[in-house]
């Protein structure tokens, strides 16, 4: 079979699998998985248009990402809980995230790569501290809790039964929930989808192009500068849609859950484990990592009360050090499989 | 622009800070004690971003972690310190400089080891491939930050100073930290230790060509890979050295030290240019007294107001104020 099928095949399963979610795990928290997941998976899928197919690394998209979550989360606190507010917020995340796109762009995309990863850092973290010192804004380091739309509300009936009760469709019950977590995934699938089309046209292909041999690009004509511009702008505003559609599913917005580093080495983790440059193996990278995050902090706190009597042992697997071992598994992924799970599956079966 | 250079162009930004500074103050005796701040600071980043710089002037590799280096210095330095409490609380002068000189020591051993460690294991396989170069570096920088959370904790922790760097002298009507002083004169010292090495020496000479023509020094025959390694290792000592001396400045310390001083010390060598250890104590002066000045005019807007200054800056010259390479 070939390689590009099998990943292909992974990947749909994974989404079957979310667009079941809610049917097939009845858990609380089991949903909660399934509506980050399929968030991440347009976090890096839009990530990996930057540095998979463009070769441009930045550290700012959790900037971008904060700021279509924190337009939700003021537009709802300020106002009130109607789309007609959303929308608005919305709309000021993703404006705020292409201006700022565009201005980064243009001043630091015609330097060196190494050169536009520091000042995106720089301004990644200086959107942090704007966010945590402007609190009254912004909540600070507290964030911001408001309500969403009504139809969101887990009290709301979307489907009554005969007795006026919310409807159970297998034993799920037909409550704003069940709205929300679809909101999320038609939402993502949708941008997804879009990115997927963004990459198989021309544009993708210029590109990839410019990947790979930048003068040769220009020399063909293409202006590299406008192109590497044009990506980033694209992928601030899927992640600020991405934020946008988080915040509504969360009904809260932090500094923790949007805009910190932790969350940006997420995407780094989750771009490289899933292979870069491939688009489906941000599917599969996402869906691991989240999947990690929530399951394997339990597996560490067993293993840290069972090396209970070592020394030093315990501290190094105690829950909050878990990103101590995802930075040693980074480090050796990327010196062993560069080509993350995607690209290796892809390029092995190539080979035969 | 040339009648600009012949004069020490570039290099007269601070002191066109520090005028306009001093006519938005207006006071005197705030300003001077906000230049010696901002002196002193400038000093203390200069030995966090020299390393960088070079390293990266050198051989292209551009160490994400390098603020690990700060952050291990640091905490380093404040245990030894901690270490020799009694030393330090005592009147005796030679008793708190010995405790001082082991910290600083301590530190700067610790970085030059783990500045082998790293170049050896985490940078070498990954030479010459800026994308993985970014990530591994950056794996690098969490695994050092969690080990620092793993070994001190993340609570804050105390920086005992020594018992003669306490205090402050009274110029005229402003007050001067006699820590900030001696910040200033130690960096000032390794500034010019660094700077005869570099231009007075045989190796030096050959770190100045290998940064200007890498191939050229190696087609000449000698070993460009051993004289980068000593670099390295330079670099992170230095680094470590800031951070012990940044340790007892803040006098309360937390690991989340590195990562904020990584933010500053990117928009120094942004700002100064790469390669040149001139450009980097430009950048840090001109970062540290901006924010200082900033700090005290409008306390909000101290950090944006690097940021805005690195764009108007990169707006104006795109490689920086001073640099020995272009970035290609």
């Amino acid at each position: 079979m070939n390689g590009k099928i099998t990943v292909k095949i992974i990947a749909l399963t994974i989404w079957g699998l979310l667009l079941f979610a809610p049917f097939l795990f009845q858990d609380v928290r089991q949903i909660e998985v399934a509506a980050r997941i399929a968030v991440f998976i347009v976090l890096v899928a839009s990530y990996d248009l930057l540095i998979g197919y463009t070769g441009i690394v930045s550290f700012a998209h959790t900037m971008f990402f904060g700021f279509g979550a924190y337009g939700v989360a003021i537009a709802m606190k300020q106002g009130d809980s109607t789309w007609g507010f959303w929308i608005v917020g919305v709309l000021a995340g993703v404006l705020v995230s292409a201006i700022v796109a565009v201005l980064i762009g243009l001043l630091s995309l015609r330097v060196k790569a190494i050169f536009f990863a520091m000042i995106t850092l720089a301004a990644a973290s200086v959107a942090l501290v704007l966010a945590s010192q402007l609190s009254s804004f912004t909540g600070g380091e507290d964030g911001i809790t408001y309500s969403v739309q009504s139809i969101f509300k887990p009290a709301t009936k979307l489907l009554t039964d005969a007795e006026g009760g919310v409807l159970r469709i297998f034993d799920v019950r037909m409550n704003g929930k069940i709205a929300a977590y679809y909101f999320v995934f038609i939402s993502c699938a949708v941008l997804f989808w879009v990115m997927l089309r963004i990459v198989a046209s021309p544009l993708g292909t210029v590109l990839q192009a410019i990947r790979e041999n930048e003068a040769r690009a220009e020399g063909i004509g293409y202006r590299v500068v406008a192109y590497r511009t044009a990506v980033f702008v694209i992928a601030a505003t899927a992640a600020a849609l991405a934020g946008a559609v988080y915040a509504t599913w969360l009904k809260y917005t932090g500094p923790d859950t949007t805009l910190s580093f932790a969350i940006m080495i997420d995407i780094l983790l989750m771009v490289v484990i899933g292979g870069m440059g491939t688009m489906w193996g941000a599917v599969i990278g996402a869906t691991l990592m989240v999947m990690a995050q929530y399951y394997l902090r339990d597996l560490m706190e067993v293993a840290s009360s069972a090396t209970e009597a070592l020394p030093l042992l315990p501290d190094l697997l105690s829950p909050d050090r878990w990103l101590l071992w995802l930075g040693i598994i980074f480090i050796l992924l990327v010196y062993f499989f560069p080509a993350g799970i995607a690209g290796t599956i892809m390029q092995r079966r190539a080979a035969k | 622009m040339g009648m600009l250079d012949r004069f020490g162009g570039v290099f007269w930004l601070p002191v066109i800070l520090a005028v306009i500074a001093f006519v938005l103050i207006g006071a005197p005796s705030s300003w001077l004690t906000l230049t010696v701040a901002g002196l002193s600071m400038g000093l203390m980043i200069f030995l966090m971003a020299s390393g960088l710089s070079l390293v990266f002037g050198l051989m292209d590799v551009l160490n994400f972690g390098h603020s690990a280096f700060v952050s291990f210095g640091a905490f380093v330095a404040a245990s030894v310190l901690a270490y020799f409490g009694g030393w330090l609380g005592s009147d005796s002068i030679l008793l708190n400089s010995l405790a001082l000189v082991f910290a600083i020591a301590a530190a700067i051993v610790f970085g030059a080891a783990l500045g082998w460690f790293f170049e050896r294991v985490i940078v070498k396989p990954v030479y010459s491939d800026h994308l993985r170069q970014i990530l591994i570096t950056m794996g690098a920088l969490i695994v050092a930050e969690q080990l620092i959370l793993a070994t001190w904790g993340g609570t804050p922790m105390n920086v005992p100073r020594p018992h003669f760097l306490e205090g402050a002298i009274i110029v005229g009507n402003s007050s001067l930290e006699v820590y900030r002083l001696f910040a200033f004169c130690l960096g000032a010292i390794v500034y010019g230790g660094l700077f005869v090495l570099l231009n007075r020496t045989r190796m030096g000479l050959l770190i100045r060509a290998g940064v200007e023509n890498r191939e050229m020094v190696e087609a000449l025959g000698f070993k460009i890979d051993r004289l980068f390694i000593g670099v390295f290792m330079l670099g992170s000592a230095l680094a470590a050295m800031g951070g012990a001396m940044w340790a007892g400045y803040e006098t309360i310390i937390t690991p989340a030290l590195g990562a904020e001083m990584m933010v500053i010390v990117f928009i120094v060598v942004i700002i100064g240019g790469l390669g040149s250890i001139q450009g980097t104590l430009l950048g840090a002066i001109v970062v540290a007294l901006m924010q200082n000045y900033v700090g005290f005019l409008a306390p909000k807007l101290a950090l944006a107001s690097n940021m805005i200054l690195m764009m108007v800056i990169l707006l104006w010259r795109p490689y920086g104020l001073a640099p020995a390479v272009k970035i290609k």
